[in-house]
């Protein structure tokens, strides 16, 4: 794994020009390679908005059950970078140490670094609820909050967390416009959650964690569960997301991934603990992947 | 063109092609009716006797012949479906008939002795065996009231909680205080009467009070709505709680804002279902509470009468038609009250989990 440590910044240093070459050199028209490119990758460092995200060595165990193996990855501010890889690789475990959701399994532990803004998101004396409130997440299922009205989950981040809001009528717009829900629901915002559909759910949740303005976003298959429509309009959402927030997304789509992320990390078990094979930008994961098994995954020959 | 269309759409009429037919119907009522005799046939010439003989006999011969009959005409599965079937309705006659016995005689015995008084007059002017216009349970329904009161607002923070910790916090005891909760589930009411008396009565206050009196009833309650509660909190899916804490929310912020109000009508029933355990005790209120004729307010001193107080005094100290009348109707007022909270917990947890 060594020689994967620090993929990440290599990736974040490679040219876009490659890009270009890419597509000249792609024969097999609308391959996941040229999804890919037809994205414009962002930069690093082009955003000046949200912190970026670094895991330094991070292993993950359930009880003796060693989960994650070592994985160095980078997410850089502003930067949309999806995990993938096929079930039971760890990614989902993954994206829950990067938040410290990962510790609300009993028999839970882990070793390494999640560095947030430079700082060790677990060094001791952090206040975890401080570092959800910057990285905030997005779950697999729609998990709306049953007891509340559409308008009252999308601000019953700043309740849970005590935070005085100035002006809640423009933050609850706000919020649900970025998450591309406000013209639909903008003239029931009283009515419960359980009213929206699945789709319109799932962006209910996005727009509610936005509304604790979160400098990093995790998203765990948030897809997983809806139809194509659904899927296409948070899609959107992501896109428009990742131009003020870094925002990392655990997807089994091959498609999704090459659609909204800039950066893609691969993940596998071998039936021991997932471990990290290959991140690049995801224009060069879905065309030239390094590693065989990489390749062998991207083009479908398993997983 | 669309004239036709427009036809055939307004005479499509919403039917139910899979109801029974009338076939089938006859089929179901001519099993019925040969059961039906055949229970007749059965008590004249066999041991059977009278209407339980008839009623066992009517029964086994359903089910025998609806058998026979659902075999002849589609087939061993079918059969077995249908015995089932029978079967279990035989099971859930029998489970009815106590339920409906108790019912039907209370009230035919007790409504005759209802009357305005009862609720506006105790019986320290009369004695069990008066005319029944004379004196009434006041007293009781008073005592009841209060003692059943304040039991619930010892049980309501100290139950609730302990569910809380049994689910929420799922701390390293709460294996043996899940097992101690399901233990003290089955302590015979008379033991947390007697807890009461030889803890705080006999050394302590050496007087009869309702406040002991709601104690004791409070040991049975927590069991329940702690048990209650917590399978409640159970159905909680665990994505809620994430939700809640991933949104930068202490746990106990979680819990207050997410988990309780998701459940809010599964407490309710729990509460109620606590008070409708409670609300007949007997034993633990002769033990400690005394039992009063007179109306006491004072829940701290001196005996208090309670609803099952009346009722035991006056089929113990009566013998007449009179304190017959009073036992009756005290046992109404008493199944009212129970039915009544049942019902509104079955009203409550049956809506639609939106509030």
């Amino acid at each position: 794994m060594g020689d994967n440590q620090n993929l990440g910044q290599e990736d974040s240093q490679s040219n876009p020009g490659e890009e270009k070459k890419e597509m000249k050199t792609s024969t097999t028209p609308r391959s996941l390679a040229d999804v890919a490119s037809n994205r414009t990758r962002k930069e690093p460092g082009t955003n000046p908005l949200g912190s970026g995200l670094e895991a330094r060595g991070v292993h993950a165990w359930f009880g003796s059950k060693h989960a994650l193996k070592d994985v160095t990855l980078d997410f850089a501010a502003g930067t949309v970078t999806s995990l993938i890889g096929p079930s039971g690789c760890g990614k989902s475990t993954f994206l829950r140490t990067l938040n410290r959701m990962h510790e609300f399994i009993p028999t839970a532990a882990l070793a390494g670094e999640v560095l947030l803004g430079g700082k060790d998101i677990y060094a001791s004396g952090t206040d975890v609820t401080k570092i959800r409130l910057r990285i905030g997440m997005v779950f697999q299922k729609p998990n709306p909050f049953p007891s509340m009205t559409i308008g009252q989950n999308v601000l019953s981040g700043l309740k849970l967390a005590q935070i005085k809001a100035p002006n809640t009528d423009d933050l609850l717009e706000e919020c649900l416009e970025r998450a591309g829900l406000w013209s639909e629901v903008k003239d029931r915002l009283n009515e419960h959650a359980s009213a929206l559909s699945g789709g319109q759910q799932q962006r209910l949740c996005i727009a509610r964690s936005l509304a604790v303005r979160p400098e990093v976003l995790l998203m765990d298959e948030p897809c997983s569960a809806l139809d194509p429509g659904s899927t296409f309009r948070i899609e959107e959402t992501i896109s428009h997301l990742a131009k003020t927030m870094t925002i990392v997304i655990v997807t089994h789509n091959m498609q999704q991934a090459a659609r909204v992320s800039d950066y893609s990390a691969f993940l596998l078990s071998d039936g021991g603990p997932g471990e990290l094979i290959e991140s690049a930008p995801t224009s060069e994961l879905f065309s030239r992947p390094r590693d065989k098994r990489t390749e062998d995954y991207v083009t479908g020959r398993f997983g | 063109m669309t004239t036709v269309e427009m036809r055939q759409v307004e005479t499509a009429k919403p039917g139910q092609p899979w109801r029974a037919t009338p076939r089938e119907r006859a089929f179901a009522i001519g099993n019925f009716i040969a059961a039906f005799l055949l229970a007749f046939v059965l008590v004249k010439f066999t041991g059977l006797n009278g209407k339980l003989g008839w009623v066992l006999g009517f029964f086994f011969s359903y089910i025998a012949i609806s058998f026979v009959a659902e075999y002849a005409r589609s087939g061993k599965p079918a059969a077995q479906d249908s015995l089932l079937t029978s079967v279990s309705r035989f099971a859930v006659f029998i489970a009815i008939i106590p339920i409906a016995s108790i019912l039907g005689t209370v009230i035919s015995k007790g409504w005759r002795g209802l009357h305005w008084g009862l609720f506006t007059q105790d019986m320290s002017q009369a004695t069990v065996n008066d005319p029944i216009a004379n004196g009434g349970m006041l007293a009781a329904i008073v005592g009841t009231f209060i003692m059943v009161g304040l039991a619930l607002i010892l049980t309501l923070p100290i139950s609730i909680l302990t569910a809380l910790y049994l689910t929420e916090i799922r701390g390293k005891f709460s294996g043996v205080i899940r097992f101690l909760v399901q233990a003290m589930s089955g302590v015979p009411s008379i033991v947390a009467g007697l807890f009461i008396l030889s803890s705080i009565v006999y050394p302590v206050t050496q007087q009869y009070s309702g406040l002991m009196g709601a104690l004791a009833l409070s040991i049975l309650m927590i069991p329940t709505v702690a048990r209650t509660a917590e399978e409640v909190l159970l159905l909680i899916p665990n994505d809620l709680r994430e939700a809640g804490l991933a949104l930068g929310a202490t746990q106990w912020r979680t819990v207050a804002m997410v988990v309780v109000p998701a459940v809010k009508s599964g407490l309710v029933t729990a509460i109620i279902l606590g008070v409708a355990r409670v609300i007949g005790e007997t034993a633990p209120l002769l033990l400690v509470s005394g039992g009063g004729d007179a109306t006491n307010f004072n829940p701290v001193s001196g005996p208090m009468g309670s609803i099952p107080y009346y009722v035991w005094k006056s089929f113990l100290l009566g013998g007449t038609e009179e304190s017959s009348q009073r036992t009756w109707a005290g046992l109404l007022v008493l199944l009212i009250w129970v039915m009544f909270l049942f019902a509104i917990a079955r009203y409550i947890s049956s809506r639609t989990k939106k509030g």
